[in-house]
């Protein structure tokens, strides 16, 4: 391998750095595993006993590539019905950190399931890298990971163009398919995907520059991860704050031990994670509770187990104190900023998950913050053609299917669109029956489809 | 008019709408989350705690989740009747001084009523699941607590965070929920229960640098102690009442350490001078093992080791 000699080391970012999420998404044999075992591999993060194994196992198939003969792909290929079969089923998690950051890899592998693996991946990453064979260039699967990604609202698309050895390091090659990818990204209304040419098996732009392209100028793909702000601070930046009330820790007679009861006696508070936004003490805020008109109050007191704070954002877990004595519960929203409306009927896309096809009609239970509420699903109005990107007629929704459905619920949820706000917008549809995760759903709006 | 509509002219909020994502604090945020969801979803919620690093950083997560409150749910320990002296005594305080309530399913009473037999190699991790599943199932918990992290094997490494468990307590590791957003989905029919890992996203480093940050005590044996050791397959093995050398294992005195604080029948030490909290951090920081290779006969038997005992209902 021809490389420029940038050390990295197995770091610690905890010390200082900051947590970045991203998800990897490709077609079949393009190269996903040996990227993300090149990733932990140049980044250190693979130790000597899991090297080992790789190699004895590598040695045993007769793999012969690069990398000394080590088939990279292993390093993630984690269940024995994988490694049997030498593809992998399920979203795997993994971790490794540089000086600048700690990294949680969600590793989506991208046949049969790839919809719900690629929607789980994404549904949590600050970014998504897309695989894509130099030699294929942009295929149908890869527009439809794409238009996953577009309605997903991931802040980050990073297109990796794999197997760039295999093309003879071309830039003309490259260059085409960056011109495709940034053609059918711009389509789908994401802006700034990032294309670099790697080589998962020789390490090229993985996390090493190579020499071997001397016409791209661009960062590495470690590079990359390293400097691209966080979802809080690009999709996320500037949403209201929005802040689903978890539990009420109310603890009279069950104080921990060591406090002062007399300084607890009355002490309520709204515990729960801030999922847009900030808050400081003394804001005004609305609470948002199912069935009543919203009441306004403002923030006497953040509180956490180490002492008050003068503002919490998100992500922050917090317990929120009231001026106000409210009787609030559990799914209900303490919120800064206009006032959403609650609906009990709205439109929403769903994810489909589940093998049952999804018919108007069908009763369910629908996860909207900390709220779950009963529900049925009033019409199936459209199902999405994830080549075209367009929406046409249909009445069901199948596996991995992407549609528009009418939802009616019990009690009207304060839903926002996912458009602009994703935490606020996001739902889980679940089988009553079975209590079955159905479809990850995203509101359109208020209203029927 | 569309809920975009509706909120298209909204002024931005007052303030910067983004805190630094340093990483022990978005950790801590999120298994803040995970401990609410399930105690706040759940009837009857116990958390497996060991006295073992992890359950004790677990245990110290949700202290803070229900600040002032006391941790509302009882702790659980399988107990192989193999563990170190000093970690049960742990155990016992941490219990005490947090004014919870213990239950302990032993291994030992099944062993001593024949409901399970010693295995020939005498290690008792893969003998816990019987108790664990008994224990669940009489105390009618439905949902448990686990402090297994996904940076420790291949197969933790596809776990959920909420991990579906039928009454044979088992996994089915192709058949699982997909997890979305921060939203989990507790739903289980009767009988079933569920696994929820708070700190599945936490690494071996991660979890050192909150001890140290937190000032988290731990048994004394996760710290450079001279014991008297002798190897085997290759790993230190302390002298005990539950680990005797054989007449051909040398026993010599080192200062070691645990890196994890399983069986003393299947867990080995590290030769190290690491005596503090910084220390250790350094040195794992600079380790090239990982935890379980470094540490653990139970899962060197195979590569697939892990993997076998969690379908069975193992943690
Ligand atoms: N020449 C070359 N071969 C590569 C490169 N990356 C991957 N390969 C090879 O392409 C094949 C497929 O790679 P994998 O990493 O197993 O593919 P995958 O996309 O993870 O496939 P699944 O595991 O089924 O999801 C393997 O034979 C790899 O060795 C590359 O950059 N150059």
């Amino acid at each position: 391998m021809s490389t420029t000699t940038l050390e990295y080391r197995a770091a610690d970012a905890a010390a200082t750095g900051t947590l970045f999420r991203f998800a990897t998404a490709g077609s079949v044999d393009d190269g996903k595993s040996t990227l993300v075992g090149r990733l932990l591999h140049d980044s250190k993060a693979i130790l000597a006993d899991q090297l080992e194994a790789v190699a004895r196992t590598s040695t045993e198939r007769g793999f012969g590539g690069g990398a000394g003969g080590l088939d990279l792909a292993l390093l993630t290929d984690g269940l024995r019905a994988e490694r049997e079969q030498g593809i992998t089923i399920d979203v795997a998690y993994r971790y490794f950190a540089t000086d600048r950051r700690s990294f949680i890899l969600a590793d989506c592998p991208g046949h049969v399931q790839y919809t719900r693996n690629t929607v789980t991946g994404a549904s949590t990453a600050d970014a998504v890298v897309v695989l894509v064979d130099a030699r294929k260039g942009v295929l149908e699967q890869t527009r439809r990971h794409l238009s996953v990604l577009s309605l997903l609202r991931t802040a980050h698309v990073v297109v990796a163009v794999n197997k760039i050895d295999l093309v003879g390091y071309a830039r003309q090659v490259f260059e085409e398919i960056e011109a495709d990818v940034l053609g059918a990204a711009a389509g789908l209304g994401i802006d700034g995907a990032r294309v670099v040419p790697v080589s998962a098996l020789v390490g090229d732009n993985i996390v090493l520059r190579s020499d071997l392209t001397p016409w791209y100028t661009g960062p590495t793909l470690l590079e990359l991860l390293e400097t691209l702000p966080t979802q809080e601070e690009t999709t996320d930046a500037d949403l209201p704050f929005r802040f689903p009330v978890q539990t009420v820790l109310r603890p009279q007679g069950a104080l921990a031990p060591g406090l002062d009861a007399d300084a607890f006696r009355d002490y309520r508070a709204y515990a729960g994670q801030v999922a847009s936004g900030s808050i400081s003490v003394g804001d005004d805020v609305t609470v948002l509770t199912a069935g009543q008109e919203p009441r306004t109050t403002t923030i006497a007191g953040i509180d956490t187990a180490d002492g008050p704070l003068p503002a919490a954002a998100a992500p922050a877990s917090v317990a929120l104190r009231l001026a106000d004595e409210f009787d609030i519960s559990r799914g209900d929203t303490i919120l800064a900023g206009p006032v959403p409306a609650a609906h009990r009927e709205f439109t929403a896309r769903l994810c489909w998950l589940s093998d049952t096809p999804l018919r108007a009609g069908t009763r369910v239970l629908v996860k909207h913050g900390t709220a779950t509420t009963r529900g049925i699903v009033t019409a199936v109005t459209g199902r999405l053609d994830l080549d075209s990107f367009a929406t046409g007629p249909a009445d069901t929704l199948g596996l991995n299917d992407i549609g528009t459905v009418g939802l009616k619920v019990s009690a009207p949820l304060p839903v926002e669109a996912y458009a602009a706000n994703r935490r606020a917008g996001a739902l889980l549809v679940i089988g009553p029956q079975d209590g079955n995760t159905l479809a990850a759903g995203l509101v359109v709006g208020g209203g029927t489809p | 008019m569309t809920v975009t509509q509706e909120l298209a002219n909204a002024p931005a909020g007052p303030h910067p709408t983004t805190a630094p994502r340093q990483v022990l604090d978005a950790l801590e945020a999120e298994s803040i989350h995970i401990l609410r969801e399930v105690v706040a979803e759940f009837d009857r919620p116990a958390m497996l705690f060991s006295g073992g690093k992890d359950s004790v950083v677990m245990l110290h997560l949700a202290a803070k989740a229900f600040w002032p409150g006391r941790v509302p749910f009882p702790l659980l320990h399988v107990d192989t009747g193999h563990n170190f002296p000093e970690v049960l005594e742990f155990r016992d305080q941490t219990v005490e001084r947090l004014g919870l309530r213990l239950e302990v399913a032993s291994v030992q009473d099944y062993i001593d009523s024949g409901e399970l037999s010693e295995r020939a190699d005498g290690t008792r991790n893969p003998l816990q699941t019987t108790p664990l599943l008994d224990a669940i199932a009489g105390h009618r918990f439905d949902a448990v607590f686990g402090g297994g992290r996904r940076d420790e094997d291949k197969a933790r490494a596809k776990e959920r965070i909420l991990s579906l468990r039928d009454e044979f307590g088992q996994w089915d590791p192709r058949n699982q929920r997909p997890e979305l957003w921060n939203l989990y989905n507790g739903r289980h029919p009767v009988g079933h229960h569920v696994r929820a890992f708070p700190i599945s996203n936490w690494t071996e480093l991660d979890i050192w640098r909150y001890i140290e940050r937190e000032a988290i005590a731990l048994p004394g044996i996760y710290y450079a102690h001279e014991r008297e050791v002798f190897t085997r397959d290759g790993m230190w093995r302390a002298v005990g009442e539950f680990s005797e050398p054989t007449a051909a294992e040398e026993v010599v005195r080192r200062t070691v350490r645990y890196r994890t604080v399983g069986d003393m029948s299947c867990t080995g030490a590290v030769l190290s001078d690491a005596g503090t909290v910084t220390d250790v951090v350094a040195e794992v920081a600079a380790s090239t093992l990982t935890e379980r290779g470094a540490t653990r006969a139970d899962d060197r038997i195979s590569e697939a080791a892990m993997e076998d005992r969690k379908k069975d209902g193992y943690f």
